[in-house]
């Protein structure tokens, strides 16, 4: 197996003039990742700035409730409001010691580009991020917490105007830009060695959990369960359990409105669960395609799942069988939504609600076992305006349909 | 026709070749026929045919807007190779396209179908050297070939591989970015072929527009101009575009002399 490659999977589709860089990027992660030094300022970073270790909660209520013990891994509070920071942090300290200037990212919902702020402006560098134009104008108050940091924020108006478009930008302004600029992926998707290092900077999730969770049961949970869209969150919790066969493995993808497709897009973003092998972005994977190779637009009601491939490794795992793709509709998500918001007093992001949905909806089958471990992404603050939004167009076609009825 | 074969008659004549990009199906199917032949008729010695992919990476915005035009027209693999065999002029096809089309339609098809329609090379702009292992195979079976790109940031080991596994030309990227009109190529082009030592023709391409350009690089030692997003932009703007193709391909052509 090559060393790029998961299986199959992986590999480094990108234009010719990317492939330097990709080599030393690599060159310098297998020299750093180890180093005392850059270990010692990351941990630094990762404690006084993003707050952790962060508390692996026993849900008290939700348990009772749902017959099972669940535990959530609060990673809505690091700094920021979600995971995203673990990785940009470790990339943007790798970026100094590469002795980049300067930093772009893609971003969807904004939460990788705040995340990406953060840590640029802390760190001193330039930061330009491009975000589709559509989630522009659907996240705006997310533009405007990354331009306070003083990061450039570009509207991208290309093909769906969405996050996989962002991504395509982004390659094309590192083409252009490649000597003095840190590409600062978000997600363990794209060409190697991305997808390693992404995983491995948000290991630290997992590798916290087996110490919380040994600590408070003694034991290992009977399951994990994270969201996935391009799968960040969930290779950084299940990585440190790949080899504890005992633990079942559930990325949970957005089944968005079912898992149909039209002739230009899925209703849903579900790559693991219905995708099929193909070249997307940089890797060998599973993508949402038409018959002709062409991507397919994803759909969901959450922003950071709504993406038409997913992370070369988790294609792997889905592959030889060690984790359990799964999806729940955006109406299950946002039930979750309301249900941990009520029950614990803790708002889900969107797509965490996603994993929290399919653990309520499986609590009682026993496929889940009876210890759970729930990756909480991202809180839900960002995502206010939108379920506000949803909440009122129900209660205004509901209140329609009655009046129609009474006509 | 075979794209060596092109070179040859060229050598003979003492003339430098004019390599001319189109986007396939842009704005419909049945014009890039005659747009061919305008280029053609105005002196392109070998015509690139852009196969549309909705996620085009390498590409800057005038080849984007073609692909979603072309594709939002209709354009597809099965039209694409229906219309190359159909394409009767005394030029060599390549195909321009993106890896994922190949990929699906499954790689040996993929050549197979080029070389049934009368494509005699392919370019894959995100298949870089080491990922190429399968669809070589497939185009050295087919006889088609299979032509890579080197950048400016392409050096030493890298260099010398890729060179040894071109085939037809290689395409030398004549500076940092995306495919799309510059004014600053000449420096960096002289840079770049005084580091590429090879018998395969050297061809130039992304941000050339005009003759002083084109003439600039001939005289900087390249044995071919590549130039997609001048033809490309005059297509759309949709105004007496073959007579313009082919006044653009005529001037361009003079600097190859």
């Amino acid at each position: 197996m090559k060393r790029s490659m998961y299986g199959k999977f992986g590999g480094q589709f990108v234009p010719e003039v990317l492939m330097p860089a990709l080599e030393e990027l690599e060159e310098a992660y297998q020299r750093y990742k180890d180093d005392p030094e850059f270990l010692e300022e990351l941990d630094y970073y990762m404690k006084e700035f993003a707050g952790r270790e962060t508390p692996l909660y026993f849900a008290r209520n939700l348990s009772k409730k749902y017959g099972i013990k669940i535990y959530l891994k609060r990673e809505d509070l690091v700094h920021g409001g979600a995971h995203k920071l673990n990785n940009t942090l470790g990339q943007a300290l790798l970026a100094r010691y590469m002795g980049k200037e300067r930093i772009i990212a893609e971003t969807g919902a904004g939460q990788h580009g705040t995340a990406t702020a953060m840590a640029a402006a802390n760190m001193g560098f330039k930061a330009e991020v491009y975000m589709g134009a559509k989630d522009v104008m659907r996240q705006h108050m997310n533009v405007y917490r990354m331009e306070l940091m003083g990061c450039k924020v570009h509207a991208v108006r290309s093909g769906s105007m969405t996050l996989k478009d962002a991504i395509n930008e982004a390659l094309r302004d590192w083409v252009t830009n490649v000597e003095n600029t840190h590409y600062l992926i978000g997600s363990v998707v794209g060409p190697h060695p991305y997808p390693m290092i992404v995983r491995d900077f948000q290991s630290v999730i997992g590798k916290e959990v087996k110490e919380q969770i040994m600590e408070k049961e003694g034991r290992y949970p009977d399951s994990i369960v994270a969201c996935a869209g391009g799968g960040s969150n969930a290779m950084g919790i299940f990585h440190p359990f790949i080899g504890e066969k005992d633990v079942k493995l559930f990325p949970v993808e957005a089944g968005g409105k079912g898992l149909q497709t039209t002739e230009k897009e899925a209703l849903h973003s579900a790559s693991l669960c219905v995708g099929e092998e193909g070249i997307l972005q940089g890797a060998h994977t599973l993508i949402l395609q038409d018959r002709h190779g062409q991507i397919l637009e994803s759909s969901s009601v959450s922003a950071g799942l709504d993406y038409s491939g997913v992370g070369p490794e988790l294609a792997y795992l889905a592959d030889i069988g060690r984790i359990k793709p799964c999806n729940v509709s955006d109406e299950e998500a946002l039930e979750a939504f309301y249900e941990l918001s009520h029950l614990e007093g803790i708002i889900p992001a969107l797509e965490s609600s996603h994993a929290v949905a399919y653990v309520m909806k499986m609590a009682k089958t026993g496929e889940l076992g009876d210890l759970v471990v729930i990756s909480l992404s991202g809180r839900g603050d960002k995502d206010l305006e939108a379920v506000f939004k949803l909440k009122e167009e129900k209660e205004t076609t509901g209140s329609e349909e009655n009046m129609e009825a009474c006509l | 026709m075979r794209i060596a074969d092109k070179f040859a008659e060229l050598d003979k004549r003492k003339e430098k070749a004019l390599i001319a990009y189109v986007c396939a199906g842009d704005p419909c199917a049945e014009t890039t026929k005659e747009i061919v032949h305008a280029l053609v008729k105005g002196g392109a010695d070998i015509v690139e045919l852009g196969l549309p992919f909705s996620d085009p990476v390498a590409d800057g915005p005038t080849i984007q807007a073609a692909s979603t035009r072309a594709l939002k027209a209709g354009m597809n693999p099965d039209l694409y190779f229906e219309m190359a065999s159909s394409i009767k002029e005394n030029v060599p096809l390549v195909c321009m396209t993106y890896y994922n089309l190949i990929y699906k339609r499954g790689i040996e098809n993929f050549a197979r179908d080029c070389a049934a329609s009368g494509i005699t090379g392919i370019i894959v702009p995100d298949l870089p050297a080491e990922e190429s292992g399968e669809l070589q195979e497939a185009c050295r079976k087919n006889g088609v070939d299979m032509i890579f790109l080197v950048t400016p940031v392409t050096t030493g080991s890298r260099m010398k591989h890729i060179l040894d596994m071109t085939s037809g030309f290689v395409y030398i990227v004549s500076r940092l970015g995306v495919t799309g009109e510059r004014t600053d190529v000449a420096g960096s082009t002289s840079n770049i072929l005084d580091r590429i030592h090879t018998d395969v023709p050297k061809a130039v391409g992304f941000g050339i527009s005009n003759k002083e350009q084109a003439a600039e690089v001939i005289r900087a030692g390249a044995d071919a101009v590549i130039v997609g997003s001048a033809f490309v932009n005059i297509i759309a703007s949709g105004d007496n575009v073959n007579s313009r193709i082919e006044e653009l391909a005529s001037q361009l052509k003079e600097s190859c002399r």
